[in-house]
């Protein structure tokens, strides 16, 4: 078989710039890269001097399609080193927060990013000439995610009412009923989305991966839980540094998130599945079974099922809390600055986003480090690439590309989140 | 019957967050009419159709941090007939811009463990400084109800419906209660309306995401934060954000220690 290079310059339908580069040498792919050329904005070093309190709205701005999960990571990172404990209502409006976040950011992905690839359609607008009213549902599903981030917010990207400690003002139970509705409607459209999406023909493919993800005692998780995987791993967020690190491979400059031990690993929606079906709620469980899926997919092309199942589970989550929802006594814990290094780790819609920061007794940032989802799940990509193309040598190029270019949509990756994850290709071919 | 040509948009993405360009796709209930109105020719984060110019109309998002992206601005340019540029990112820089007060190597060496690969310029620029643009959509993120209304005016050829008064006038409008009266500083005298007075109406200060307003008095507003008890690092960061190489904002940094 002739030696070629199957390239994709630009990503379509994802969040940010990169590229992918597939060598095949001899029949055999011989590299497989994910080539990100966003440019650096240096977010580690110039939240350097900043007002611990400053964070959320600093980070926010590295995603515009997950500001909240740069908000609450940076929150209980804060509140961490301030030792300070947030619970009650405030905790439940973290998580209804989120769950708005998880709405908004999956509806996008599955309907309007994800989909395409699957019937065979450039985008979401050429897909609504013959699948209208799929693409109205996601649409609708989106705007009761961007509504519930509105209301609880003021706006779906960079909401401005999230602080340290708490929030700045908290709504009545009143405006969070209004939102009651517009969420059961919403939960519908996600069942018929997911009953919809589990008909895409899928490629028979699965990795043995490891699974990483937040466990929660008795939740599905979002904010809090330890950091557990498929293969063992439990450990607190204070702990993370010493499991995981970022390294340069050898043939690039990319910083890859890695497993000290063991390597590469997977964060997101099947992670969280994988290792947390025993917290959806059984009706949820059961529509996961009745769509055909277990409590275990390594399938990566079927992420986009499980997407749309915790779009449903999102909106159950929000019904039930803003059934349960008690107005608080303040919007917010008081704080006092104070020296010391806090840590979290948070559930953003592609996996877990890490945030360490140390303060000095002022409460300025000395130094940051965040890991995005998308860093970790970096080494992941280029391993399904590499599988997935080998699987698919005798697809003429176009269609190889196409399958390339999916499986790097199957992850939903935000590049730009990426702040300090690049990667140069080099083909020296 | 011959169909009218439709005009031709193309959305570009240079170092930003995604979140601007995001609020087109955020505009769930005209988004389909848009794309009826419009050929939607480049769009490369909502679709795998890359049309080649020319363009009608340019909406670009995030500022110009690297030398390609220099060069690849004025090729959007050349392409387009009209060029606006959408959020603080690509109207002033953005937060990214913090660069451009300090030494970008050290930047570098803070966050990449091999510095020598990476290659990025000094500073951090809005599209302004190296191409022509038509007009300038101020936010951090921006409203999308004025990104249509930029979209369509332009396309249409009429005046647009955008005002560069202050955040002031729209908490008036809205009958907010003003948060410097109950003690809270608040940037809202001197930034650009757009947002509808979102952070006092959840009894926050404003931050100042949509940069200055048309000739701000940011000397004042500073006075008034000192007797609220602001300190000048309080004024020096909160003038140092989103929009802090706006000229106005980082002049008024300037007089405030770090």
């Amino acid at each position: 078989m002739a030696n070629k290079t199957i390239r994709v310059d630009y990503i379509a339908r994802v969040e940010g710039e990169g590229a992918l580069d597939l060598r095949i040498r001899d029949g055999r792919v011989t590299s497989a890269r994910l080539k990100i050329f966003e440019p650096p904005r240096l977010f580690e070093a110039l939240l350097r001097g900043r007002g611990f309190a400053e964070a959320p709205d600093i980070t926010a701005r590295i995603c515009g399609i997950c500001p909240v999960a740069y908000q609450m990571s940076a929150v209980h990172a804060m509140e961490d080193a301030l030792g300070v404990k947030v619970a009650g209502p405030l905790r439940g409006l973290r998580r209804l927060l989120y769950c708005g976040e998880w709405i908004e950011s999956h509806a996008l992905h599955v309907v309007m990013l994800h989909a395409p690839d699957f019937l065979g359609y450039p985008d979401a607008i050429q897909m609504a000439r013959e699948h209208g009213d799929a693409v109205r549902r996601g649409l609708a599903l989106k705007k009761t995610g961007n509504g519930l981030m509105r209301i609880l917010g003021g706006r779906e990207i960079h909401p401005v009412n999230v602080r340290v400690g708490g929030f700045y003002r908290t709504p009545s139970r009143a405006e969070l009923a209004f939102l009651t509705d517009d969420l059961k409607r919403a939960r519908d459209l996600a069942v018929e989305t997911v009953r919809w999406v589990a008909r895409f023909p899928f490629p028979n493919f699965e990795r043995d991966y490891e699974f990483v993800a937040l466990r929660h005692p008795d939740e599905y998780p979002f904010n809090e839980g330890r950091i557990v995987s498929s293969r063992g791993l439990d450990i607190l967020a204070r702990e993370y540094e010493a499991e995981f690190e970022e390294r340069h491979v050898a043939y690039s400059t990319a910083l890859q998130s890695v497993l000290k031990r063991r390597g590469s690993y997977l964060v997101g929606p099947m992670a969280r599945y994988n290792l947390n079906f025993d917290h959806l709620p059984s009706h949820v469980q059961t529509l996961a079974h009745e769509v055909g899926l277990g409590p275990e997919c390594r399938n990566p092309f079927q992420s986009v099922i499980v997407r749309a199942i915790e779009v449903v589970y999102a909106c159950d989550e929000a019904l039930r809390i803003i059934g349960a929802y008690q107005e608080p006594d303040m919007p917010a814990a008081p704080l006092e600055p104070r020296a010391g290094i806090g840590r979290a780790c948070t559930e953003a819609p592609r996996g877990i986003l890490y945030h360490r920061y140390q303060l000095n007794d002022d409460g300025s940032i000395l130094e940051a480090r965040i890991v995005p989802p998308t860093s970790q799940n970096q080494l992941s990509m280029e391993e399904d690439l590499c599988e997935v193309a080998s699987r698919s040598l005798d697809l003429a190029d176009d269609a190889l590309r196409d399958r390339c270019e999916q499986t790097i949509r199957n992850y939903d990756p935000c590049i730009s989140c990426s702040c300090h994850f690049l990667k140069l290709a080099v083909d020296r071919s | 019957m011959s169909e009218k040509r439709r005009p031709r948009l193309a959305v570009w993405k240079f170092a930003s967050c995604d979140g601007c360009q995001l609020s087109l796709l955020d505009c769930e209930d005209e988004l389909l009419a848009v794309a009826d109105a419009v050929e939607i020719a480049y769009f490369p984060e909502a679709s795998r159709t890359m049309a080649k110019g020319p363009y009608d109309l340019s909406v670009v998002e995030g500022s110009i941090t690297t030398s390609h992206d220099a060069e690849r601005i004025r090729r959007v340019r050349r392409q387009s007939r009209y060029l606006v540029t959408i959020g603080a990112c690509a109207t002033a820089g953005g937060i990214q811009a913090l660069r451009n007060f300090a030494d970008v190597q050290e930047f570098v060496a803070a966050v990449y463990a091999s510095p020598q690969y990476i290659k990025t310029l000094a500073t951090s620029t809005p599209i302004s400084a190296h191409v022509r643009v038509d007009f300038e959509l101020h936010g951090c993120p921006i409203n999308k109800a004025q990104l249509l209304e930029v979209i369509s005016a332009f396309l249409a050829g009429r005046k647009l419906a955008i005002s560069g008064h202050s955040v002031c006038v729209d908490c008036k409008l809205h009958g907010s209660v003003c948060v410097m009266v109950q003690g809270t500083p608040c940037l809202g005298p001197v930034t650009h309306a757009g947002c509808g007075a979102l952070c006092p109406s959840f009894r926050r200060g404003c931050y100042g995401c949509f940069g200055p307003m048309e000739r701000p008095n940011t000397a004042a507003l500073a006075v008034e934060w000192r007797k609220l008890g602001a300190t000048p690092r309080d004024i020096w960061r909160v003038f140092r954000t989103f929009n802090a190489a706006a000229e106005p904002f980082r002049k008024e940094s300037e007089g405030h220690g770090e």
